[in-house]
């Protein structure tokens, strides 16, 4: 089977405030997987995602979603792509005035036209998917708890039945067992809809569990892209001392073990 | 992609089978729910089937009207059947069927007559607890005093001199420039009027009294409160949302001392210099528009102004403009402490701020006025 790439990044530059961040990035992340990108912290993971998302502007090259170059897209066809892609922001992003139903609903009603019944229940499907009752409806962020919160943003992410899902540290801020749960709810609900998935991470357990393929950032460029086993195999010394540092190795052991 | 159809039946003795087709995904979800929902209220068959089978997509959307069709079949006791089904949606339809949707109903809307008097009630009541609370935060802020006093090394002196600059010194051309105009336009409409019984010259002690009194302290505490007791304010609530205000108290300081003594000192040492200035560029406002628009000589415009104003005057404006300082910060400071999680509460809470600062400076301007006229001043 022919691999079908929802995002093909080419040479990306991308510089801020004079500094070249991204130097050259070619990456892809193909329909129906799993791809954990990661790289040290100030690597520049949160400047390609959001040159991809569109917050920030490049310098050079050609990002492609769904086979459409982002530059030359209109105003329409750029609503499409963004009807078609749902992201989870670190700290929820949930708008605080808003209740978590209004949340859920907001894209829905931008985007969707359907009556107000079948929108109330999509959220509360959605809300039920993510593993909240559907009580937390009327409640508003601020009542909630951090990991209630993600769950909520990922409700909302989803809301829209997206075909990419972006992820920016799903699982950080979580306990273990809170952590474990999301990742295998996200591997779920990846299978349920075969979307392909866009993970920043720098949870080793989620890289071990949950991800089909894993890129690296650093020195503004992929310094490796493939399964667990290549990196295990790479020879990098970044890649050595984050894939065979204790933390990974005791990873490594607890998921061997299960 | 073709949008999702609902096929008509197909009977087969006492049941009958629904065959959809095409797309059911979120795209088409507005177009196929009125034909489940025609579905659902139509037939009347014992026992029905779904064939799905034929579609081409199907996402949540999809899936969720095909399992309410379903729900609403057998809570009329009728049978219903999901046939077709393939491989690799059975897990969607898993999770939409495990789904409860059990969403308890609003809470009742109350009589909105009942509702405008609650809301009435719950307003006068907070007018009380905002008393108290600034009566609690001057207190707070005396008890930091008389600490820093005890040992003046923790006085947070670069923090305050900080303030300082930022509600002072980078105000000053502002409010120059305002009581410049007012003073000005006060002059402009006393020439005005005083000129049609030939008593222009009465207008210099309109002015002076005027300005020197009332409108210079008042003009730079409505500013003062605008400009820096809504910063105060926003960065209090912000620090508060981010947990800073709790980091501060576990390490053993108390952010009365720490961010609000300074905060507050600093206005109280401001606002009388801005009020000075101002007045000062009010009266120049004044007299530059007698002398233009009113034909009154510099020189004689000084002379009167002698005659009208004598130190009491300027001293009962310099008098209240530390105590409207002191209103101001403690206004701004408690509504920044108050601030919840949302943003919205931290909009609300600093238009409360200004709102409440500018009507408190005006209370205390009126009680002054009857303190300085029932002691003679």
């Amino acid at each position: 089977m022919a691999k079908e790439s929802v995002i093909e990044v080419r040479d990306l530059v991308v510089d801020l405030k004079g500094n070249r961040v991204l130097n050259g990035v070619n990456l892809d992340v193909y329909r129906g997987e799993i791809l954990g990108f990661v790289g040290a912290s100030g690597a520049g993971k949160s400047v390609l995602t959001r040159t991809i998302l569109g917050l920030l502007p490049k310098q050079r090259g050609r990002i492609d979603v769904f086979g459409v170059n982002l530059d030359e897209a209109g105003e329409m066809q750029r609503q499409e792509i963004e009807r078609r892609w749902g992201i989870l922001f670190q700290q929820g992003a949930l708008f605080s005035s808003l209740t978590v139903g209004e949340n859920v609903e907001f894209p829905i009603k931008e985007y969707l036209d359907v009556s107000d019944r079948l929108m109330t229940e999509i959220a509360i499907t959605k809300l039920e998917m993510v593993g909240l009752k559907p009580e937390v409806y009327r409640k508003y962020p601020s009542e909630l708890s951090g990991g209630m919160i993600k769950r909520v943003a990922l409700a909302r992410a989803l809301a829209l039945d997206p075909e990419i899902l972006f992820l920016d540290e799903p699982t950080s801020g979580l306990d273990p067992i809170s952590a474990g749960d999301f990742d295998q709810l996200i591997m779920t609900l990846q299978r349920v809809s075969s979307m392909a998935v866009f993970m920043v991470t720098h949870d080793l357990d989620s890289l071990h569990t949950i991800c089909d393929r894993i890129a690296v950032l650093g020195e503004g460029k992929i310094i490796e892209a493939g399964t667990m086993d290549t990196m295990l195999a790479s020879q990098h010394p970044w890649l050595k001392a984050y894939f065979h540092g204790v933390r990974a190795r005791s990873g490594l052991k607890a998921a061997a073990s299960n | 992609m073709t949008a999702g159809i609902l096929l008509s039946s197909q009977t087969r003795g006492d049941w009958i089978e629904l065959s959809a087709a095409g797309s059911w995904t979120a795209e088409y979800a507005g177009a196929i729910e009125p034909q489940v929902d025609a579905a659902t209220r139509d037939i009347t068959a014992r026992s029905i089937a779904i064939n799905i089978a034929r579609v081409d997509y199907l996402d949540t959307y999809g899936a969720w009207l095909i399992e309410r069709a379903m729900r609403s079949w057998k809570n009329q006791g009728r049978e219903a059947r999901l046939v077709g089904l393939r491989e690799d949606y059975r897990g969607l339809f898993e999770k939409v069927h495990s789904g409860t949707q059990t969403l308890s109903p609003p809470p009742p809307r109350p009589n909105s007559i009942i509702a405008t008097l609650e809301s009435v009630g719950r307003t006068m009541a907070s007018v009380g607890s905002d008393l108290v609370q600034l009566a609690q935060m001057l207190g707070s802020l005396l008890v930091a005093i008389k600490r820093v006093a005890l040992r003046p090394t923790t006085f947070r002196f670069t923090s305050m001199v900080h303030h300082l600059e930022r509600v002072g010194w980078r105000a000053v051309p502002i409010v120059l420039l305002i009581t410049v105009l007012i003073g000005a336009i006060l002059a402009q409409q006393g020439i005005f009027h005083f000129r049609k019984f030939g008593a222009d010259i009465y207008v210099i002690d309109m002015v002076g009294v005027l300005v020197l009194r009332e409108v210079g302290v008042l003009i730079v505490c409505i500013m003062v409160a605008g400009r820096s007791g809504s910063s105060y304010t926003a960065e209090l609530g912000a620090m508060r949302m981010r947990e800073e205000i709790d980091a501060l108290r576990t390490m053993g300081f108390d952010p009365v001392e720490v961010l609000i003594l300074p905060r507050i000192l600093a206005l109280v040492i401001a606002v009388p210099v801005l009020t000075f200035l101002g007045s000062m560029a009010a009266l120049y406002g004044g007299g530059l528009v007698s002398w233009l628009y009113g034909g009154i000589q510099p020189e004689v415009f000084l002379a009167r102004l002698r005659e009208a104003v004598t130190s009491t005057t300027f001293e009962v404006g310099m008098i209240k403009a530390p105590f409207m300082a002191l209103v101001i910060g403690l206004v701004a400071c408690v509504e920044g402490l108050q601030v919840q999680g949302s943003a919205e509460s931290l909009g609300e809470k600093t238009t409360n701020s200004v709102v409440k600062a500018i009507f408190l400076v005006i209370v205390l301007d009126g009680i002054f006025a009857m303190f300085f006229a029932s002691i003679g001043m």
